[in-house]
């Protein structure tokens, strides 16, 4: 499953892993050692206040259960991290009924792209799925919301650029029901988490969407890119103040970077990460899995 | 979380007198409160090892003065040390002797690369050249149509190759073009592209060599984290590039990564980017850049901005009418005006330091879309109106509200915003006469 993500770590990022691996493998535990664990951290952008987090508790656990061994540790800060960033949730599609996918974020994480590597998933497993051009804004932004509907074979709703981006989600979902369409995928336009107006333009778009639907069917999914720093926090905070956030995307783990801030993130909101998108193709997305997350960084 | 750093240093040094010398221990706990700032705004961990070093050395033992607070001396230590990080003085553009001067821009995906082109060329439009734009990403869906909508938007040259796909017979091509009908500049939109990805790194080198350019910019996402580092080592070792472009600083990131990048791999940054609007690169300064990364807001652009759209002697004629009560919501309607020449709002916000005791919501009600509905507003007013709201009864300002296309209850709001924000100003013309901007700036800043 995740072999494709960790051979592309194994590959990329043989300094990060050969220094885990050295900083587990033998040696004592001492100031040298959390120090370098620190570094370890840090550089993998979980950032200074979630990394002190970690290494003062593993520090206090090492203490209390007088961990001498080096291995020990390893499943201790393993466990220490899958806790961070498991939450427990409910499905995020529901099986013989409308869904409808917000896909929100900053300028260029992916969203257009991950939503056209959705697509191609739910269309394989059998869903009948439409796509929104809600991006209004971007120039060829719905040219290239076509040309992956025109490559998937999957319709796309759209209006003209400058449209009112609600209008078209509204056109989308009233089809979508007389279709009987499964899951129907939004795609808006990037924006900074900062720019109050148009985070007001998309709760527009998500009150049209929960108005024309019923409870539950409306998810708002923040795609977040794998090279974020500690921007990453804000971003999350503020669209989930704008919109409440039902789920993480974290795209390009395909890089070197290796994706931290979602720890950080994890550890204040405690939003599920739903995919991960490791390339540029539509199957290049596969279902985020904590423990083989941090097996992946850590290997 | 990112409270200002001087706050933090002004508690640390709250008990220091004013006189006296900085010792290793209060010197030490400064520099953790300087580490995690560092850091938070995503500065390279080995960059920030290597700064609080020299920190270090040249803080113990500095002497508090009158003048300056020792929180004081120590932020001008750690600015001056961070803007001879990221290189002294502001790096000029250059063109070639022979024209075209060919401009190329890298990067990973979705850093910017397509908007900073545009962008680009508007910058260097208005400083009368004659750009043609190329599109050779010949992989992101649309990507060529989203050059060519933007070069339409601006007015230049463009030219692609929709049937080609071989990115660098399609940019020689273009070169070609603008050779023949006499465009001095071309600038080549690439396809974005992981670092590691070397069959994509081999292809860009073969543009580079088709074409070589008379600058390549790495465009890089200013809220990129660690990863930066590698990122433009990589870039320069495989394919070397000659500066940085810095896209999307109209957020809250501080802006690290830059930093780092210059630090690590020398390269100079010589645009920054404000805005989805397309005037919003900007020559990169980095003592501002410094003051971003401390937390301390863009106080000499914001400046340097006012005084180029303010013209002092109106302001001086305003502050006169503010003084006696004479403002009227026409000479507020001009005022936004002005303001609107600085940049739009959010970049003008952006520039503003953010106190922490600022509360949450201050600036988020001023917006553009806020702004266009009080000048509609007003606009719609008559003269008279304007110089005297108190006459606006119920039809008049249902009048106005229907003339704008808003509601009285924003035309209501309009007018109680007004009266409140005049007895605002009131007090500070009081204290205006001892600002230390020396200029006068608007009264609303
Ligand atoms: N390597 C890699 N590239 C990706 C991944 N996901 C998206 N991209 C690329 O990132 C670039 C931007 O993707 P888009 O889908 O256009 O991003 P967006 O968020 O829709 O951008 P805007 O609409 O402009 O805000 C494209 O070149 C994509 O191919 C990924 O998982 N790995
Ligand atoms: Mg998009």
């Amino acid at each position: 499953m995740l072999s494709k993500l960790k051979n592309g770590l194994r590959k990329n990022n043989k300094g990060l892993i050969s220094q885990i691996t050295g900083l587990f493998s033998g040696g004592s535990i001492d100031e040298n050692f959390w120090e370098h664990m620190e570094e370890i951290l840090i550089r993998a952008d979980i950032g200074i206040h979630a990394t002190s987090k970690i290494v003062e508790e593993l520090q206090k656990r090492a203490k209390d259960l007088n961990i001498k061994d080096v291995e020990e540790l390893k499943g201790l800060f393993k466990n220490e991290m899958i806790k961070i960033i498991t939450v427990e949730n409910g499905a995020l599609i529901e099986d013989d009924s409308l869904n409808v996918v917000i896909m929100v974020g900053v300028n260029g994480v992916g969203k257009t792209t991950t939503i056209a590597k959705m697509a191609y998933k739910f269309i394989e497993s059998g869903k009948k799925t439409l796509l929104v051009a809600a991006d209004t804004f971007r120039a060829a932004a719905i040219e290239q919301l076509q040309e992956w509907g025109k490559r998937l074979d999957v319709e796309v709703v759209k209006h003209q650029r400058g449209g009112d981006p609600a209008a078209v989600v509204f056109d989308a979902i009233g089809a979508a029901h007389a279709r009987g369409t499964d899951i129907v995928l939004v795609d808006t336009a990037g924006r900074l988490h900062t720019n109050v107006d148009l985070m007001e333009e998309l709760k527009k778009i998500k009150r049209v969407a929960l108005r024309e639907t019923t409870e539950g069917a409306v998810k708002t999914v923040l795609v977040m890119d794998a090279t974020t720093g500690q921007n990453g926090i804000f971003q999350a905070k503020l669209f989930n103040d704008a919109l409440g956030l039902d789920a993480i995307i974290l795209t390009k783990l395909d890089g070197t970077a290796k994706g931290g801030i979602v720890v950080a993130i994890e550890d204040e909101l405690k939003i599920p990460i739903w995919f991960i998108g490791i390339g540029e193709h539509p199957n290049d997305l596969q279902v985020f899995k904590p423990k083989e997350f941090v097996e992946a960084i850590l290997e | 979380m990112f409270e200002n750093l001087s706050v933090k240093l002004q508690n640390i040094f709250s008990k220091l007198k004013a006189h006296g010398c900085l010792n290793e221990k209060q010197v030490e706990e400064a520099l953790r409160e300087v580490r995690l700032a560092l850091l938070e705004a995503d500065v390279n961990y080995k960059v920030v090892k290597d700064l609080i070093l020299k920190i270090k050395d040249r803080a113990v033992g500095v002497e508090v003065t009158k003048s300056l607070t020792p929180a004081q001396q120590v932020i001008k230590i750690v600015n001056e040390e961070l803007v001879s990080l990221m290189g002294d003085i502001c790096s000029k553009i250059t063109f070639a002797s022979k024209s075209p001067t060919i401009f190329m821009l890298v990067g990973l995906q979705g850093s910017g690369k397509t908007t900073s082109t545009a962008k680009l060329a508007h910058y260097l439009s208005n400083m009368g050249k004659n750009p043609l734009l190329v599109a050779a990403d010949i992989y992101r869906p649309a990507a060529i149509d989203q050059l060519e909508s933007l070069s339409k938007e601006l007015g230049v040259s463009f030219y692609s190759d929709r049937k080609s796909n071989r990115c660098d017979e399609i940019s020689k091509a273009g070169i070609k073009q603008a050779t023949s009908e006499g465009n001095d500049v071309v600038i080549v939109d690439t396809a974005g592209r992981l670092h590691i990805d070397d069959e994509m790194m081999d292809e860009i080198k073969k543009v580079k060599k088709a074409i070589s350019p008379h600058q390549t910019f790495l465009v890089v996402d200013a809220m990129t984290g660690q990863d930066a580092v590698n990122i433009a080592v990589a870039f320069r070792d495989k394919l070397d590039f000659d500066g940085l472009i810095l896209t999307k600083l109209d957020g809250d990131a501080r802006g690290g990564a830059a930093l780092s990048i210059k630090a690590v791999t020398g390269k100079p940054i010589k645009f920054v980017s404000l805005g989805e609007k397309i005037d919003s690169l900007q020559v990169f300064y980095p003592d501002r850049m410094a003051n971003r990364i401390l937390g301390m807001g863009d106080v000499l652009t914001l400046i340097e901005k006012a005084e180029k759209a303010i013209n002092i002697e109106e302001a001086a004629a305003l502050e006169e009418k503010i003084r006696k009560q004479e403002f009227t919501l026409g000479d507020f309607l001009a005022q936004m005006q002005q303001i609107k020449k600085m940049g739009s709002i959010d970049q003008v916000l952006g520039m503003l330091p953010k106190f922490p005791g600022m509360p949450k919501n201050a600036l988020a009600g001023v917006d553009e879309k806020h702004m266009k509905r009080i000048e509609a507003i007003i606009k719609s007013m008559t003269l008279e109106e304007r110089n005297n709201p108190k006459i606006i009864n119920g039809s008049r300002r249902l009048r106005i509200s229907k003339g704008s296309g808003t509601t009285s209850g924003d035309v209501n709001k309009l007018l109680k915003q007004f009266t409140e924000t005049k007895k605002l100003m009131k007090k500070f013309s009081n204290f205006s006469s001892r600002a230390k901007m020396g200029k006068k700036v608007s009264p609303f800043f």
